[in-house]
């Protein structure tokens, strides 16, 4: 038997983050994760001889400054000027420079003007709402003196803006995407890159009301210190993989990759430790699950050693995902129609407007995939021939693709894989010739192979009813949990998905400022 | 010139009750109404069949019994009956059927799912916890979050009072409630698709949303939170149809001393130095008043009525941009007798309530998507109502009253227009599928009044067709009603107000908007709204 | 056109109210036809007079129709450890052949109901309750190897109970049941089949609880009843059994609780130890619903509302009487008041909120508006908190049982 202050289940970045953080104020942490590499989502892959690719996330958008200060990441792998973004619909492509189109190539003049003006109103916004992210959430019944300063920042901050905007920020924080875009803007192509981004792996179409919130949560992250930058890093996400993995090393943490947690080990509503899958029982005080919170209390604990209420709460947590990764090795660089090729290095967007990505969703909602998918396509080894020495690489997130497809992905996937190959050899001819290896992968392969159930990388939906208090459910809420000793630190508890790192290092704070 | 105290734009039920407390107060309330008669989309008409419609609105519960009360509105002829039942056919041809009866509901329900009809009780003890936390917010006016003035901080301190003797859960449920589609709030119950599926209609029933959409859990609040006596959750039929309700303001108006002109559109509100000071109608004669009150939705009274100039444009663009597509029609059917329904047994009561035909939660969503696309839907639910079985007043005898409530049906046919053709395909896309369920249907008709959204606009004045004013969404809600900083029934212009749905608490024949915005301008004049008694405790 | 498929189970709404698997000899019996609704089912206020019923109860013998009552069949591998995390009692120590009084919670804590547990046998569980709880127990069963069954209905029930209702159970034919003590289960031969006997029920008195399935019903009632008569068994009603309940100190959900699964405003909700249920949780045992709320709440200072017996001056019964402390200040309410028979004493049973049943148990008073000929009599009396049961019968647990 081993036993040491803390255990940290799952490596990913939240999980690493919380291990780094922990161990840094000087715990002995021990992190568990159950494949043979750490961030596993966040590898550079080989898929096919010569080509390497990041295997799922492609950009770092909002990894937080706090986190590379807290955990003492080497950033260097980000060392590059952000990417923009390219939008492609009917004709020719609009470009967004700079932080989400701090200036617009593309658009007419007056269009360019209202953009600055809806991208300022949006990004004051989501830096109020982005106050929010980087604490614990404000817990019913349970706030303190804690919650109440930034509670009242953020009212005065509401106010400073004058009443005028206090109330717009009220009035829209639960509309939809799709009638903000069309209230300030008139150019389909970028009301559909917002519809696109606004719903990207969530399930909502742009009409769905409460789906702005998906763009003010792209908008509260940052790259380089530029909000709303995006930047693909040197090397593929797995750089950033080995900066999380080194950052955990120095400062202590004993890593065991290829160790998979059998059961987390509670007594009378105590967690005490965990059991590896090997049989080894490992105890310590404090226990930090950084996979999937529905895992955690579904798979991993004892169903005797927590309430049925959670264990019902839980099975109603909607996290099912809704995108699908593909990713091609091609024997020379596509060229993208009307795409200068400079650009070609950033995000390309396939979303002609906002009907298309709502018509896009109509099928996910009945567990179809959609026949005219939006997607937002990559070429991670742009500029970097150790990633791909002749060729190129490309990947895409593509939506909507539902997990439980009607007739199932065995069938499906074949299918959904000519249609975006379609689509990709209309925007940008040759494409198609030039392919040498393809792998589509339908949101249960991503589960499979990353271990994200439902194939869902917010590790949850991230609506209105499963933010804040509500995540990733309200008795789990705030990184605590009712099993004590046991906390969360992954995407599925606030404020949410993607490469921030906030929930490990919120959970680790969390559990640093706790009463032993 | 005879100078009116005040003079009411449009004689709807909002209209009409905001037009009697303001009489009440003793003032000098004028009602101008465009056709040549009173109701708005609360009326009892025969247009022609021999048998009355409720031409609009067909059903009676979210109407405030302190209203009913405070305006004596029963001995001006109101009567509200409770109906029982409700049913939905499935396309397998059983059916489900609802019962007043607890244990004959339960029973009911367990024919699909013994786990579903315990876990019913369960669901109907959390929706009725909802109405109870909403419904002392009806009859109030929205406080304005963002303003400094005492009675704003007076209102969101009780606010945060009433919230804050929730507990955490309690919080913590009604956070996702308020934000939740109907379809996942079901799902969190039940298991069994007809089920949901009849229980869905409550969420999305005159709202341009499916029942998929977030925010739709949330409607169902304004179908649940009336009242038939005491009896919360209760629906009923007005006696006489839904004509009734405004025929007993217009009665209990006049009885007080107050006017109402018919066939008076009003082609413009007057201001001088920036205050309304009147109307003046589409015959050109002018008619002043100290105050002037509009029942018309909010798009109506701003950007037909209103002078563009004499608004702000900030306020202008709101309005604009305030969402009100309608997304229902109605057809309202003239039969020469009880239609038969053969899926049920002899002696089922539930043909008395609510009848569907849409029994699974897809087939709604899938009505959505048509309407998204500028369409009506193909395969549209209908909520189907047969009141002269309870109600003999409205139909000779052996003959019936059917109301058919549908939805989808979008404002504009993909992009343009509505034709007659339209209209037609659209009552036989109906007909048909009643038809599918009851055998010689086509058969019984006699005559038949077909209401797509441009006839509610043209007559009823709703724009785009919408029944609730303004569609019932988050950002359209409470403080945020119709605009923000303009939530309180004021609007920039100094002595103009709205009283119509378009403000807070919304949509449905509930009278709330028109009485609060009675009290504000009472308020503004210094006068007591005497006889406006407090709303009814909720214990 | 759509083709109508019809079935017998859709005509249930022509009965809404059903009939038990006795009612064809309740209904025989029944001179005063005061029918209510238990759970669905016909039910009877009283059989033919309430006071005389009650003296059955004490004197002689009653048979009271359970069938009503909600009855789950848990059986498995894993039931035990399943309803060692639905209950608060310790499962692993109730032995087979045993039946425990219980309850359960849901996670914060909060009372969804009280039952009996029984254990025919290892991997066999009977639990009986008021309330309907399906949905919560098959949830609460999930990943445990056992499977949960509705048997409410398969299954007639009946209680037995008074002074001579071994004596009837003996005249009738089942035999052995002198060595069955309190809270014991045996399996007896009827009619081919077998009837579940154990040592329990409602009224403080000696007495059995008899199960067996509802097709046994009536030739079960008829071998009782033939060999009761001559030992004066009578059919009894609820309110009989509601006066020998209150005597006995048992509460009723609905009556002196609220079922927090069905309660509309929160602060009804109870812990068990707001409902005098303290001693069911068992803190020793292993993790189960509510506990961690249940020790929460014990850490912070103890429970915020006490229920308490309280002994009533005078003779009015206290029914849903206002309780003051100093005669001033509102300290409770009064769940179920009698004037008790045997102990010729006002009884009730009150829930009253802290520091009133806790820190302050004097001074109490009880307001009691007495409805005489059309005119409130309007009372102030003295109470006074009192140890629940009321009436303790040495009948009750005795082993071997006296005849009368």
């Amino acid at each position: 038997m081993t036993s040491c202050d803390a255990i940290v289940i799952g490596g990913g970045h939240n999980g690493l983050t919380t291990a780094t953080v922990l161990a840094k104020s000087g715990r002995k942490v021990m992190l568990f994760e159950a494949a043979e590499a750490l961030c596993a989502s966040m590898q550079t892959v080989e898929i096919a001889p010569g080509y390497r690719t990041s295997a799922l996330s492609h950009l770092v958008n909002r990894l937080a400054p706090e986190v590379i200060r807290a955990t003492g990441l080497d950033t260097a792998c980000l060392n590059r000027t952000p990417a923009p973004t390219v939008t492609l619909g009917a004709g020719e492509p609009v470009v967004l420079r700079g932080g989400y189109g701090e200036t617009l190539d593309g658009v007419s003049a007056e269009e360019a003007l209202a953009f600055a003006a809806f991208r300022q109103k949006l990004m004051a916004q989501a830096a109020i709402l982005g106050r929010f992210l980087t604490r614990r959430p404000p817990l019913p019944g349970e706030i303190t003196r804690k919650d109440l300063l930034p509670l009242t920042t953020t009212g005065l901050a509401l106010l400073r803006g004058g009443r005028g905007a206090a109330r717009e920020l009220m009035r829209m924080l639960l509309t939809n995407v799709a009638d903000a875009a069309d209230e300030h803007l008139c150019d389909d192509r970028l009301r559909g890159l917002m519809a696109f981004d606004a719903t990207l792996g969530s399930h909502m179409g742009p009409r769905s009301p409460g789906s702005l919130l998906g763009l003010y949560y792209r908008l509260t992250g940052s790259a380089n210190g530029i909000p709303g930058a995006q930047i693909v890093p040197l090397g593929g996400m797995g750089a950033l993989a080995t900066a999380f993995t080194a950052a955990a090393e120095r400062a202590g943490v004993t890593l065991r990759p290829g160790t998979p947690v059998a059961r987390i080990e509670a007594v009378q509503g105590r967690a005490t430790g965990v059991t590896l899958a090997d049989g080894t029982l490992v105890q310590a005080p404090v226990v930090v699950s950084a996979v999937h919170p529905a895992t955690t209390f579904l798979q991993l604990v004892d169903r005797a050693e927590i309430g049925t209420g959670l264990t019902r709460a839980f099975r109603r947590h909607r996290s099912r995902g809704n995108v699908a990764k593909l990713h091609l090795a091609l024997s020379r660089v596509p060229g993208f129609t009307g795409v200068a090729e400079a650009d070609h290095a950033g995000r390309i967007v396939l979303a002609r407007s906002t009907d298309h990505v709502e018509t896009a969703f109509n099928p996910a909602k009945y567990a179809e995939f959609s026949p005219d998918p939006a997607m937002e396509v990559v070429l991670p080894s742009l500029g970097q021939p150790e990633m791909a020495a002749e060729g190129c690489t490309l990947s895409a997130l593509v939506q909507f693709a539902p997990y439980a497809l009607r007739g199932g992905w065995a069938a499906g996937k074949a299918k959904l894989l000519e249609t975006i190959l379609a689509r990709l050899e209309a925007h940008a001819p040759g494409l198609r010739e030039t392919i040498v290896f393809a792998d589509l992968l339908p949101p249960p392969e991503i589960e499979a192979r990353f271990a994200l159930p439902g194939g869902h990388w917010h590790h949850g939906e991230m609506t209105a009813d499963q933010l804040l208090f509500n995540r990733p459910v309200h008795a789990a809420a705030g990184y605590r949990t009712p099993l004590d000793g046991l906390w969360l630190a992954s995407a599925g508890s606030h404020p949410g998905g993607g490469i921030s790192g906030l929930p490990g290092l919120n959970a680790a704070r969390e559990i640093l400022e706790a009463r032993p | 010139m005879k100078r009116h105290d005040v003079v009411l734009i449009g004689g709807g039920h909002n209209g009409l009750v905001a037009a009697c407390y303001l009489q009440r107060a003793g003032l000098d309330v004028l009602v101008l109404e465009k056709n040549a008669w009173v109701g708005g989309a609360a009326t009892s008409r025969d247009t022609g069949t021999g048998v009355t419609f409720s031409n609009c609105s067909y059903v009676c519960s979210l109407f405030r019994p302190e209203i009913m009360r405070d305006l004596e509105l029963p001995r001006h002829g109101l009567q509200v009956i409770a109906y029982e039942g409700g049913v939905v056919f499935t396309e397998d041809g059983d059916y489900l059927a609802a019962y007043r009866d607890h244990d004959a509901h339960r029973r009911e329900i367990a024919r699909f799912s013994p786990r579903d009809a315990e876990a019913y009780e369960t669901y109907a003890r959390d929706v009725t916890r909802q109405c109870r936390f909403i419904q002392p917010l009806l009859m109030r006016t929205a406080p304005d979050p963002v303003s400094l003035k005492p009675r704003d901080i007076g209102e969101l301190l009780w606010l945060a009072r009433r919230f804050g003797n929730f507990t955490a859960e309690e919080m913590a449920a009604t956070a996702r409630f308020w934000t939740m589609s109907i379809a996942d709030f079901l799902d969190e119950y039940f298991e069994t698709e007809v089920l949901k599926a009849y229980l869905a209609i409550s969420g999305i029933i005159g709202t341009a949303l499916g029942p998929m959409s977030p925010g739709t859990a949330y409607v169902l609040l304004h179908h649940y939170m009336g009242e038939v006596d005491g009896s919360v959750g209760a629906w009923g039929y007005a006696r006489g149809g839904m004509g009734a309700v405004t025929q007993a303001l217009a009665s209990s108006f006049r009885a007080s001393g107050g006017t109402i002109r018919t066939d008076a559109a009003v082609e413009k509100v007057l201001t001088r130095g920036g205050r309304a000071t009147g109307v003046v109608l589409d015959s050109g004669e002018e008619v002043a008043a100290r105050r002037v009150v509009s029942n018309a939705d909010v798009k109506r009274t701003f950007l037909k009525l209103v002078e563009p100039a004499d608004l702000p444009e900030p306020f202008l663009h709101r309005v604009r941009q305030f969402k009100m597509r309608g997304s229902s029609g109605k057809l309202n059917i003239a039969l020469d007798g009880m239609p038969e329904f053969p899926a049920l047994p002899e002696g089922c009561r539930c043909t008395m309530g609510d009848m569907h035909f849409s029994d699974s939660i897809e087939r709604l969503e899938r009505g959505y998507d048509d309407w998204k696309a500028g369409r009506w839907s193909a395969d549209p639910f209908l909520d189907m109502m047969i009141p002269t079985q309870l109600d003999p007043t409205m139909a000779p005898p052996g003959q019936h009253f059917m109301s058919c409530f549908v939805q989808y049906c979008p404002p504009k046919v993909e992009g343009r227009d509505w034709t007659d053709a339209d209209r037609d395909a659209f009552a036989e896309t109906v007909v048909s599928q009643i038809a599918d369920y009851s055998p010689g249907f086509r058969d019984r008709i006699i005559g038949m009044e077909v209401r797509t959204p441009r006839e509610l606009e043209a007559e009823v004045g709703l724009t785009e067709g919408n029944i609730f004013q303004g569609e019932l969404t988050f950002d359209q809600l409470l403080f945020n009603r119709p605009v923000p900083g303009y939530a309180q029934y004021r609007s920039p212009i100094p002595g103009l107000y709205i009283c119509g749905s378009s403000t807070h608490p919304g949509g449905g024949v509930m009278g709330a908007p028109g009485r609060n915005a009675a009290r504000e301008i009472l308020r503004d004049m210094r006068l007591s709204p005497k006889e406006m008694r407090p709303a009814h405790d909720v214990l | 056109m759509i083709a109508p498929r019809r079935h017998p189970a859709q005509d249930h709404f022509r009965q809404p109210l059903t009939e038990t698997p006795f009612h064809p000899r309740l209904a025989a019996l029944c001179e005063t036809e005061s029918w209510y609704n238990w759970a669905g089912q016909k039910a009877l206020h009283s059989v033919y007079d309430e006071e005389l019923e009650y003296f059955a109860i004490r004197s002689t013998a009653a048979v009271f129709d359970i069938s009503p009552m909600i009855k789950y069949r848990i059986r498995g591998p894993g039931a035990e450890a399943m309803l060692n995390r639905l209950t608060l009692r310790d499962v692993r120590k109730l032995a087979p052949g045993r039946v425990q009084y219980t309850a359960w919670c849901d996670d914060a804590g909060e009372v969804l109901d009280d039952g009996t547990l029984f254990r025919p046998g290892p991997q066999e569980f009977r639990l009986c309750s008021q309330g309907r709880h399906l949905p919560w127990i098959l949830d609460t069963a999930e990943g445990f190897d056992c499977t949960v069954e509705d048997e409410s209905t398969a299954i007639a029930g009946l209680a037995l109970q008074g002074p001579a209702s071994f004596a009837v159970l003996q005249a009738a034919g089942f035999s052995g049941l002198e060595t069955l003590k309190t809270f014991n289960i045996r399996d007896l031969p009827h009619e081919g089949g077998q009837v579940t006997i154990s040592r329990t029920g409602f009224t403080g008195d000696l007495g059995y609880e008899l199960f067996c399935p509802a097709e046994a019903a009536l030739s079960l009632w008829d071998r009782l009843w033939s060999a009761g008569a001559p030992l004066g068994l009578k059919p009894i009603g609820y309110n009989a059994l509601d006066r020998a309940r209150i005597e006995a100190g048992f509460i009723v959900p609905g009556t002196d609780f609220i079922a927090t699964d069905l309660a509309l405003r929160a602060d009804r909700a109870r812990l068990p130890d707001e409902i005098g249920l303290d001693w069911l949780v068992d803190p020793a045992k292993t993790q189960f619903n509510g506990r961690r709320a249940i020790m929460a709440a014990r850490a912070k200072g103890g429970p915020r509302h006490v229920l308490v017996g309280l002994e009533v001056e005078d003779n009015t019964p206290a029914v849903g009487a206002i309780l003051y402390h100093h005669k001033k200040r509102e300290a409770g309410v009064v769940s179920s008041a009698i004037w008790s028979p045997m102990l010729k004493r006002n009884i009730a049973i009150a829930s009253l909120d802290a520091p009133y049943g806790s820190r302050i148990t004097e001074d109490l008073w009880v307001e009691i508006y007495a409805l005489r000929e059309l005119r409130y009599h309007k009372l102030m009396k003295r109470a006074r908190i009192v140890p629940r049961p009321f009436l303790k019968l040495r009948r009750r647990t005795v082993t071997p049982p006296g005849l009368v």
